[in-house]
């Protein structure tokens, strides 16, 4: 009798997992379609997509559209490709990332470790910046940098996404370091460490993790800005900005397969972040939410 | 003026003061326990010696320096924290060692010394291991390990074995006192569990509400406790504090206090000044112990007063068995031996050892002093 319910539960079972993952593998499929359509066309030329299907293989595979897309296409009147302002981002998108990370930390560090009067006030309005829209601080921000002599500068990009970045990376370090144990500070404290010395040796060893949530976070966020590149950006304006002018430029030939190679090209930085950390994500954004 | 000397010292948090007035000098190689209730203020005394938390008034010397507003680490101590405070990131051997490093200590010295205090505590092969990998015990001896490595003059024990399981307290327990007997350091340790305090220490501050109630040796605190806190608070079952009055007889103070049928029996003082509290209420202290059966009574003891009264309860514990009776209309507790005859709901022959009794004021809950 228990043999016979046993045999159907792993049969249902069976049944069920087969349609579970059929269900799942749709969607998957259904998700990556985007990004399927870029990558073919990118490998086109152009014939092939004006004339006929967008969802066929190429019958003709070529690299040209990547080329041109990076060395040679027409950015706004300058043939120069995206490979400028590729390097405008990366002069823009490191010592911001690095920056906005290592302030947090220190930030959470003294908002949990070296408590004051009214601490908890200052998270709170650091925490409020979190939910100020860009747009919001777009012409204070202008003044400040016209004033600081950095408008239209790789520098003023990098404070303008500092500035905006410090209120998440102070919130992830701070809740991540609530819950690291102020007995370990006092022990070292006592053992002679000091201010930057307990922050160098004790915390920063234990917070891979959420240091990997707020680079991760980070970047994504200043790498697809489009905003403040294309206001405060000037001359050296990053990617995202460049990929619209070659996109939305209004005369010639639109050309798609350049248009997808150089979409591609902008967001492989940010795909390459997430393969390379993304299992830490996870685990960081979880820490501290749950002990043990 | 002792090794370490607390002065009048004082903790207000704003206009709230939770430590008044501590007075306290330790000499050098004492073990001074802090014992106390939660929230009595002694591991605040405790943070106050290490610099963890100022001082709002008085002074804490250590060999005649003051050390108020002195930076922790500058103070020469060694703390042991109730959660071991291991540095997670570093193997047994640098959290060891850390503090040594930090001062500038060089690196064959600080290997010296971490080679010495690990094959004192036996913990030489656990040096290449993170502290996540190690048990509670072994976590405890490492806590106390880099504590040791500093070579301090004063150290500091918070609560040490509150986190380990019964039998490895015990253990631990012996195992210290084993080490302050060998290195004669001086060692201040905060714990609530009296039987730590009494097992452990040379002397100690039993402390209550910010106050220190009584500061003495264990044998002091026990035999004649300061107030009626003390007296219950120290000693497991704790202290019988019964209603009696005081009544005179032929010169000799006695207690009269009525058994369990309400019907008066009288106990002699062995101490003498009560004359001056005749016919008044005091409050009786009598330990468990003092109340046997008459085959278990103390031999040396001068003054044993014999006592029928009807059980309540027995309650055997295995090497002992607690007999309940009513005394002067509260429970009482007698500490009889383990075969001992006594039976729920009868009466039974009780032998008590009025020389290890003390008196209260009922008022002011003090002892009344020989």
């Amino acid at each position: 009798m228990s043999a016979v319910t046993q045999d159907t539960a792993v049969s249902t079972g069976r049944i069920a997992r087969v349609f579970f993952y059929l269900i799942l593998v749709l969607f998957a499929l259904f998700y990556m379609l985007p990004l399927y359509v870029m990558a073919v066309n990118s490998l086109k030329p152009l014939s092939e997509i004006t004339g006929g299907n967008m969802m066929a293989l190429p019958r003709v595979w070529t690299l040209e559209a990547w080329a041109s897309a990076w060395s040679t296409a027409q950015i706004g009147v300058e043939p120069t490709g995206l490979r400028p302002y590729f390097l405008n981002s990366i002069l823009m998108v490191v010592p911001a990332v690095a920056i906005s990370t290592v302030l947090g930390a220190l930030n959470g560090y003294i908002l949990t470790k070296w408590r004051f009067r009214g601490d908890n006030w200052v998270f709170g309005l650091m925490l409020f910046s979190c939910f100020i829209p860009f747009q919001i601080v777009l012409i204070p921000m202008a003044v400040t940098l016209g004033k600081l002599r950095l408008a239209g500068s790789v520098p003023g990009l990098v404070l303008v996404h500092v500035v905006y970045g410090l209120g998440f990376t102070t919130l992830y370090f701070r809740n991540y370091y609530a819950a690291f144990p102020t007995e370990l500070v006092r022990a070292a404290q006592i053992d002679g460490a000091g201010f930057f010395r307990i922050f160098w040796r004790i915390l920063l060893p234990v917070s891979g993790p959420i240091a990997v949530v707020s680079v991760i976070w980070q970047f994504t966020n200043i790498w697809n800005d489009f905003l403040f590149g294309a206001s405060f950006g000037g001359t050296s304006q990053p990617m995202t900005v460049a990929l619209n002018n070659l996109v939305q430029s209004s005369t010639g030939v639109k050309e798609y397969n350049v248009h997808f190679a150089g979409a591609i090209l902008a967001a492989l930085p940010t795909l390459f972040v997430y393969i390379v950390a993304g299992r830490y994500f996870v685990r960081g954004l979880m820490a501290g939410s749950v002990k043990g | 003026m002792g090794f370490l000397d607390i002065r009048n010292v004082t903790k207000s948090y704003g206009p709230v003061e939770v430590l008044h007035r501590v007075d306290i000098a330790v000499e050098e190689g004492e073990f001074l326990v802090l014992v106390g209730p939660s929230g009595c203020g002694k591991s605040t005394l405790l943070n106050m010696i290490a610099g963890l938390e100022a001082i709002s008034g008085g002074e804490i010397a250590i060999r005649d320096r003051v050390i108020n507003g002195v930076h922790p680490s500058k103070r020469n101590i060694a703390m042991v924290f109730q959660s071991y405070a291991l540095y997670p990131n570093m193997t047994v051997g640098q959290n060891m060692t850390f503090g040594l490093e930090m001062h500038g200590v060089p690196k064959p010295e600080r290997d010296k010394a971490l080679a010495q205090v690990a094959k004192l505590l036996q913990i030489d092969h656990l040096l290449d291991r993170k502290p996540g990998q190690l048990s509670g015990g072994q976590r405890q001896r490492v806590a106390m390990g880099r504590a040791l490595v500093r070579d301090p003059d004063v150290f500091l024990f918070d609560e040490p074995l509150s986190n380990l399981d019964a039998k490895l307290r015990v253990d631990m327990r012996t195992e210290i006192k084993k080490l302050h007997q060998k290195l004669g350091t001086t060692i201040v340790y905060v714990t609530h569990d009296q039987i730590e305090a009494m097992t452990l220490s040379t002397r100690i501050a039993v402390m209550n509400k910010g106050f220190v109630q009584q500061l003495g040796t264990p044998k002091q605190i026990y035999d004649t406790p300061a107030n009626i806190f003390v007296a219950t608070f120290m000693g497991s079952p704790a202290m019988n504090i019964l209603p009696a009055k005081v009544q005179m007889q032929a010169g000799a103070p006695y207690a009269l206090i009525t058994d369990s049928e309400g019907a008066p029996q009288f106990l002699r003082f062995s101490q003498g000044n009560l004359a001056g509290w005749e016919g008044r209420d005091i409050l009786l202290g009598i330990r468990p112990e003092a109340i046997t059966d008459p085959e278990g009574a103390d031999r040396k003891s001068a003054n044993i007063v014999a006592l029928r009264n009807r059980v309540t309860v027995t309650e055997p514990a295995g090497a002992d068995t607690f007999v309940t009776m009513t005394l002067g209309g509260r429970d009482a507790i007698a500490r009889m031996r383990a075969d001992a005859s006594a039976a729920a709901g009868q009466e039974f022959d009780f032998a008590v050892n009025m020389e290890k009794a003390v008196a209260f004021d009922p008022r002011t809950e003090e002892r009344i002093a020989p």
